[in-house]
């Protein structure tokens, strides 16, 4: 972190010392309930509310939506969601729970929604008094995505839609949707529409939302159908067939490699274990204090050469991955603008992944207890961060997918089916 | 102390970067270099020393030799970085020169802090090439094991695994007695002393080991006096382990691009070979690592400079990674062109001998991870 500091503008030097302040008096209180390891693994409302709280203290002291017009409820900076971030995490505070709305929602509406949309939906995504969620995923169109089917039809002034989203994280407790759908069936690309469309006031009427349960045990992304939804075109953003161009400023961001920086606070949470850290804060060093801490195969994890060259692996990693953050804004030295940005979700999730595992091999035998077992070394928290990497690797894009694009886009190779 | 955000890699050092890619392209393009070093496919051939001295005097003419070495040697004084990037250039092409071995050379000779070592590095400033003479038979790379004897102002033993001996003219020997680790200056034609050419995989590279039988040596040669070597050594280590990642860096580029554009040219089941995932993704991969060990050069060099409290660390991690990436893109870069790449006459070869050296010199990947770990986790317990 220190590098960054060293050369922040003035701007971003005097916010830097600002949100400082703000961070060192503001009061965080102790979770009521144990919180989930992110925001798409929010379960009940005990834990949307402590940290929908959270999110709107951030927000009114200017730490949310920094570099966003005021008009639109944002600080109307420069480069300052950045050094927002920094001292957020640095200040090891709760993960921000509207996440969907804030890393895609929010740059994809300021940059295609209508006036008077922007200034309307923006501010109470940035405070969290609507929650958000993205609807894109269905049955038939995941990796496939642009093969969605949800039908808007335009009916008097009215648009109304009908159709079933799959994997769509938070609809449990989302106000609004971002939503890709077509608008016209002969035309693969073309005939997609993008809008945003409330959906918590439809509830029980045209809008149905049931969860789904994931490998872990818990809840957090659901089914949501559509059953003559009306909405005004307003909703729309840009023009009608324009969906998969708008959906590319929503999965450039969603991917970490948007021309908006997502806001996030870094994701201490209720326990601070090593697993919760270990992906946050820390990182891959954390995996160096659970080795010294735990024993497999009878002798301390942190004596083992083969243990210890793993988590040398996995730090130099997540080094490299940093570094490259670091040089992908060098101009100087990188040969291809996209190559560095357009690998960080892969990295991220997979760097996630392998750690996690690691995770599970240091701790050894006492890897096999879980979340709800007194005895799990660190609260359970690491094989529970190991199967919900597979969210990772799988959401946003597969791992598969990222390659078929860095290859293609980056390296200029064939396309693959 | 605090590194600059953008690894103090400003516009001189792109201006100079810039330059020296273009020239290295113009001079040495792959077939030129597939001519002048693999000429002679024996497999019994004699070790050669294959290089172009032409080349390198140009190379000294353009003032890369003088980057690292202090304003008041005669040099630019210029950052880690400039020089890192010149590697990785050298390292593109293939370059067969005393480049690295004279750069690895400065960095040892800075630390010194002696008059005949300011003397040195003035004479590279001006274009004398030195190696270094500092690894024991069974391939250390720790400062403290040795295996050529001081005594009475004479040197006997061995040093091994010394890199471009033939292109140099002077090493810089590693010798002990009771006190310690001494450095000394030996010209290349000493006397009482064999150089003896190593056969090695690497065709743009050269190696050898030295005999030292009563080779004499005065104070005038004396770099670093006994019981300071070490220390000198230990500091330049983590410069040196980046400048071989830096030559790693660029030489993998190479092996990927090359990879790569054999993909779009070369169609197999009606399709270009890039179409197959089963191709496509591992270079993918490879791109991965390859700007994974890229950044953490640069990391590292510009703590070589300005952080060197983490400067062991950061190399380490780079070396490492580099090595890795060395290892994987020479792999698929040869099985990916199939039958041709597996040839003498398809430039691949060159690169992956090229790598496999690298990956050696200054210790693997796995030797690298094992001294982070005791940097960051503390030794194993007994
Ligand atoms: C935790 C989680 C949260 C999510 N949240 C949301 C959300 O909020 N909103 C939303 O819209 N969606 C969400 N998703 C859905 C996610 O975007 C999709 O799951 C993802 O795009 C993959 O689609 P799929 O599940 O249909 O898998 P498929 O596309 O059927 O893929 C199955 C396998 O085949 C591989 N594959 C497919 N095509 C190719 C190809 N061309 N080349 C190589 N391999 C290929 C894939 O990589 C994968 O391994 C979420 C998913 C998860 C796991």
């Amino acid at each position: 972190m220190s590098e960054d500091r060293k050369k922040d503008t003035p701007e971003q030097a005097e916010f830097r010392a600002y949100c400082k302040d703000w961070l060192a008096s503001h009061v965080q209180e102790a979770p009521p309930v144990r919180l989930p390891q992110s925001a798409i693994e929010i379960m009940h409302t005990p834990q949307m509310d402590y940290l929908r709280k959270w999110q709107g203290e951030a927000y009114a002291a200017g730490l949310i939506g920094c570099d966003y017009p005021v008009a639109e409820g944002g600080g109307g900076r420069t480069g300052c969601q950045l050094i927002a971030n920094q001292e957020m995490q640095a200040a090891n505070k709760p993960f921000l729970p509207n996440i969907l709305g804030l890393g895609m929602a929010a740059p994809t509406i300021h940059i295609h929604g209508k006036q008077g949309i922007r200034e309307k939906l923006l501010p109470r995504l940035f405070s969290c008094e609507d929650v958000w969620c993205q609807g894109f995923s269905e049955p038939g169109a995941g990796s496939d995505l642009a093969n969605v089917q949800t039908f808007a039809e335009k009916k008097g002034d009215k648009w109304v839609i009908n159709g079933h989203k799959v994997w769509t994280s938070l609809a449990h407790f989302a106000d609004w949707m971002i939503l890709l759908l077509r608008t016209d069936k002969t035309d693969k690309y073309d005939g997609l529409s993008y809008f945003v469309v409330p959906i918590k006031s439809e509830l029980g009427k045209s809008v149905e939302v049931r969860p789904l349960i994931k490998i872990t045990g818990e809840t957090g992304f659901n089914e949501v159908f559509f059953d003559n939804l009306e909405v005004s075109e307003d909703y729309l953003l840009e023009d009608l067939g324009k969906g998969w161009q708008v959906a590319q400023t929503t999965l450039l961001h969603e991917r970490g490699a948007g021309p908006f920086v997502t806001p996030s606070s870094g994701g201490a949470t209720s326990g601070g274990s090593g697993a919760k850290e270990g992906l946050h804060v820390g990182g891959a060093h954390s995996l160096i204090n659970l080795a010294k801490s735990s024993a497999r195969n009878g002798r301390t994890a942190a004596d083992d050469p083969v243990i210890r060259d793993k988590i040398m692996e996995m730090i130099i990693r997540q080094e490299g991955s940093k570094q490259g953050a670091r040089r992908g804004r060098v101009e100087g030295l990188c040969d291809h603008p996209m190559r560095i940005p357009l690998q960080s979700k892969l990295v991220m999730s997979e760097i996630r992944q392998d750690a996690g595992a690691l995770a599970m091999e240091i701790e050894g035998a006492a890897s096999s207890l879980y979340i709800n077992d007194d005895n799990a070394p660190a609260g359970g928290e690491w094989p529970l961060a190991y199967m919900n990497s597979y969210g990772v690797t799988i959401a946003a894009g597969t791992s598969e997918i990222q390659r078929n694009i860095l290859g293609e886009r980056v390296l200029g190779m064939a396309k693959s089916k | 102390m605090t590194q600059p955000k953008n690894f103090a890699f400003g516009d001189d050092e792109k201006m100079l970067r810039d330059t020296a890619r273009k020239f290295l392209e113009d001079s040495l393009p792959t077939d030129k270099l597939h001519q002048l070093v693999a000429g002679n496919p024996d497999l019994y051939r004699d070790p050669e020393s294959l290089w172009d001295e032409d080349l390198w005097q140009k190379i000294i003419e353009l003032g890369w030799t003088t980057v690292i070495v202090p304003e008041d040697d005669g040099g630019m004084g210029m950052s880690l970085v400039a020089l890192a990037a010149l590697i990785e250039e050298s390292g593109r092409v293939g370059l067969p020169s005393p480049f690295m071995v004279t750069a690895n050379s400065s960095l040892v000779l800075r630390e010194c802090k002696t008059a005949p070592a300011s003397r040195l590095l003035g004479e590279i400033a001006e274009g004398k090439a030195v190696t270094l003479a500092t690894t024991t038979k069974n391939g250390s790379w720790l400062a403290a094991d040795c295996d050529v004897e001081l005594s009475d102002g004479m040197l006997n033993g061995t040093a091994w695994f010394v890199q471009d001996a033939r292109k140099v003219d002077s090493f810089i020997v590693k010798a002990k007695n009771s006190s310690g680790i001494a450095l000394y200056e030996v010209d290349f034609d000493a006397e009482n002393m064999e150089i003896i050419p190593d056969a090695i995989i690497d065709l743009t590279r050269d190696q050898a080991h030295i005999k030292f039988n009563n080779v004499q040596v005065s104070d005038e040669q004396l770099l670093a006096a006994a019981g300071q070597g070490c220390a000198a050594l230990d500091r330049a280590e983590p410069g040196i382990l980046t400048l071989v990642s830096a030559d790693i860096c660029g030489a993998a580029e190479w092996q990927l691009q090359t990879t790569v554009e054999y993909t779009k040219v070369r169609e197999q089941f009606d399709h270009q070979l890039g179409y197959f995932q089963a191709v496509k993704h591992p270079l993918v991969n490879l791109m991965i690592m390859i700007d994974h060990a890229k950044s953490l050069t640069y990391n590292a060099a510009c703590a070589y400079d300005t952080e060197p409290e983490n400067a062991a660390k950061f190399a380490r991690m780079a070396k490492a990674r580099a090595s890795d990436a060395a290892a994987f893109a020479s792999n698929r870069s040869i099985q990916f062109h199939g039958g041709i790449g597996f040839t003498w006459e398809c430039f691949v070869h060159l690169y992956t001998k090229r790598q496999k050296h690298n990956q050696i010199l200054y210790g693997d990947a796995s030797y690298q991870r094992a001294k982070l770990a005791d940097l960051l986790m503390g030794p194993v317990a007994a």
